[in-house]
């Protein structure tokens, strides 16, 4: 089993957690991971990615070639263009549909959108919204986690648990919007495949 | 064993801890940071007593770990690349007096410049200093180092670097911890003149150095970080250094390259290796994450010896980190580059915060140097330098720690008067104390903004030794009381800041206007605690 993933958004707005939950998972079933996270001047308002590398046998890079990505889960539509070439040809573009405006050249998010539609495997959803719509809007990341989840050849059960295992200090309360965010995401990819 | 997923950065640190170190020092700096942030965090560091101190800048870290060594304990001293330039003094220098508790200087340099001003080598500051280096391929490798490291410095009584890069310091992995190690008690050098160089000292010590590089040598090829593997063919041998070694092994799935390769993780080279692959081989591809310091070796200034192929032909580029496709490519193999990246994709740079307080000085700035023409500001390294992009464009140099005040006081003596330093409240106690003394002293025309925040902003919001001593401390230099002025900078103060600005802009001699608010990141954080708690 190998899954590489390119995690991609704007510097604060959290794909880290996302990256914590997928390696968490990964880790108590046995699989070998490396993260290559973004840290210093970028995390201002920069454009970020995480490259994250599961695998059933060793990791040599800790850098994703280009063309070799499973999939780019992305929180903002423009961040998940600008890993086109990391993704392999058979691979899935998730992103949430929400932008972040904070450039003057921001382009129109209709000629976004399209770019996106153009990738041959893809997942559009407003993770915003339907967190936002479940009663916590801070839970978006995870919602987009949930939409990529039938691509991880991680079962839920154990996504669901390194997300008790994640969030589990900060009560049951944010542990199960968290739980419903992921459902919800799910659900949503399961409809658009 | 305990199995933990750490960051490169944080493998280093446990391993320190785990080593037995005393003490560990540094002045934060992208990609080194997070070192000194685990320890500082780990409660079993804690429980041991280790001091674990951010420092004025990198050379004062270097000194303090100096002086734990002399005392007999092991330390471990931490910086980004830029930083050993400030700490070169002392670093150069411990190399004649040698250690006596192990000491580890751990350099983070940045190829690619993610987060810096240069991509410099470190390597060739441990050559300068003729010092052992370990350069890491993983986060495995970066914590067995560490304790090896120590041990070598120990053996030797000689500071070891430790050097690694953006890649590895911030990429996480399983690690496999070792049996912890009780600390050193306290000792004294056997020999208390060996820490004093007086040039006699100094020149019978820089010999023993000298003697000491073959063994060094024989150590490279004996410890296990540096290894020869056989191949199937002999067209082409390998030599990859650090993390160059992940990105050729990535080429091959079944890790099985066809070319004999030498992977280099310690230094200095292990030269017998490296004569069996010349040897060997019709070419040697060398492969290094940053500058070309074992191709240039290799290759000799004209070139006529052995066939050597890596960033100085352009077989690889010459600057900038390595990867996966640039190694496949230098090999002859396909690059896998999947779609272009459409044309639509705007760039989206760093910029200061929503809410920031540099943002209300800057504003304030700009419009005092109205009536002024343009190219009169100089500033220095930290958030405040994402003014020089728009929409602020309110800069004009960012060259190092500090040089913000030195650069207006040289710019004030060519004539370019008013002109203006904008320095950061930590850059300004790193470096910026002595240059502000310098132009009291020549009674410089020229207003210093220290932008306080009170915080170290770009690294992640780490203390600063400036906290609450800013006025005292520009009072002490010897600035006029009525020429410091302390401002909160705000929407609603921009008139009254302008017209401050303007006033201390029109004196004749050295200001210093201080707009002082906090830094918006630990002002949501503290905020975010304090509400927990409540709960």
């Amino acid at each position: 089993m190998k899954k590489d993933i390119i995690l991609a958004g704007v510097g604060g707005q959290g794909i880290l957690s996302i990256a914590a939950i997928i390696g968490t998972a990964a880790v108590s079933s046995g699989l070998y991971v490396k993260q290559a996270e973004v840290h210093g001047m970028s995390q201002r308002g920069g454009d970020v990615q995480s490259n994250l590398r599961l695998s059933s046998d060793p990791i040599a890079s800790d850098l994703i070639p280009f063309g070799k990505a499973d999939m780019i889960i992305s929180v903002e539509p423009m961040e998940s263009l600008r890993y086109l070439p990391y993704l392999s040809p058979e691979g899935w573009l998730i992103t949430n549909t929400t932008p972040f405006v904070n450039i003057p050249n921001y382009p129109a998010i209709e000629q976004v959108m399209q770019e996106v539609g153009k990738v041959k495997h893809h997942i559009i959803l407003d993770a915003d919204k339907m967190a936002a719509d479940s009663g916590s809007s801070r839970s978006a990341n995870v919602v987009i986690l949930g939409a990529a989840s039938p691509f991880l050849d991680i079962p839920m059960e154990v996504l669901e648990k390194a997300i008790r295992a994640i969030f589990g200090r900060k009560g049951d309360e944010v542990v199960n919007l968290n739980l419903n965010a992921l459902r919800l995401g799910r659900q949503l990819a399961e409809n658009q495949m | 064993m305990q199995k933990l997923v750490l960051l490169g950065d944080e493998a280093i640190a446990q391993a320190a801890i785990d080593a037995g170190i005393s003490g560990i020092y540094a002045y934060p700096g992208t990609p080194s940071t997070e070192i000194t942030e685990y320890v500082q965090h780990s409660k079993e560091a804690a429980a041991k007593g280790i001091k674990a101190c951010w420092t004025a800048n990198e050379k004062t870290a270097m000194e303090t770990a100096l002086g734990m060594s002399y005392a007999g304990k092991r330390t471990m001293v931490c910086m980004k690349h830029v930083g050993l330039n400030v700490a070169a003094d002392p670093f150069i220098n411990s190399a004649v007096t040698g250690a006596n508790g192990g000491l580890v200087v751990v350099s983070a340099d940045d190829p690619s410049m993610h987060s810096s001003q240069n991509e410099q080598d470190s390597r060739f500051f441990g050559k300068f200093a003729l010092l052992p280096i370990l350069e890491p391929s993983n986060q495995q490798e970066a914590y067995d180092m560490v304790r090896y490291a120590f041990d070598l410095s120990e053996t030797f009584r000689l500071p070891v670097l430790l050097r690694i890069t953006t890649r590895l310091a911030h990429s996480r992995s399983g690690v496999e911890t070792k049996p912890q190690r009780d600390q050193n008690a306290l000792t004294l050098p056997s020999n208390l003149r060996q820490f004093v160089l007086l040039p006699a000292i100094a020149r019978k010590q820089y010999k023993v150095l000298l003697n000491q590089q073959v063994a060094l040598e024989k150590e490279s090829e004996g410890a296990g970080f540096n290894s020869y593997t056989e191949g199937s063919d002999n067209s082409r041998g390998i030599i990859a250094t650090g993390l160059a070694y992940n990105y050729l092994m990535e080429n091959y799935p079944d890790r099985k390259v066809p070319y004999p390769v030498v992977k280099i993780g310690q230094y200095p080279l292990p030269l017998a290796m490296i004569e069996k692959l010349a040897d060997t081989c019709a070419e040697i591809v060398v492969m290094e994450e940053g500058m070309p310091i074992v191709e240039e070796q290799l290759a000799g200034l004209l070139r006529r010896g052995l066939k050597v192929r890596g960033r100085l032909d352009g077989t690889l580029p010459r600057d900038g980190e390595l990867n996966p496709n640039l190694v496949a490519v230098a090999l002859g193999l396909t690059d896998t580059r999947g779609e272009a990246v459409p044309a639509i994709v705007a760039p989206r740079p760093p910029s200061l915060c929503v809410g920031c307080p540099h943002t209300d000085s800057y504003i304030a700035l700009n419009e005092a140097l109205n009536e002024h023409s343009k190219g009169r500001v100089f500033s220095d390294i930290g958030c405040y330098t994402l003014a020089a992009l728009p929409p602020l464009e309110a800069i004009n140099s960012c060259v190092d720690m500090g040089a913000s005040i030195t650069m207006a006081k040289g710019a004030a003596d060519a004539g370019l008067v008013p002109a203006v330093a904008v320095i950061g409240d930590s850059t300004f106690t790193h470096s910026g104390m002595t240059g502000l003394l310098d132009a009291v002293i020549s009674k410089s025309p020229i207003t210093v903004l220290i932008l306080d925040n009170s915080t170290t902003g770009m690294t992640g919001g780490q203390p600063s030794e400036a906290f609450g001593r800013l006025k005292d401390i520009v009072t002490g230099l010897g600035v006029e009381p009525e020429h410091i002025r302390i401002l909160k900078p705000l929407r609603k103060n921009h008139a009254e800041n302008v017209q401050a600005i303007k006033e201390e802009l029109a004196y004749q001699g050295v200001s210093v206007v201080i707009p002082t608010r906090e830094c918006i990141q630990t002002l949501n954080k503290r905020m975010r605690e304090k509400f927990k708690n409540k709960k």
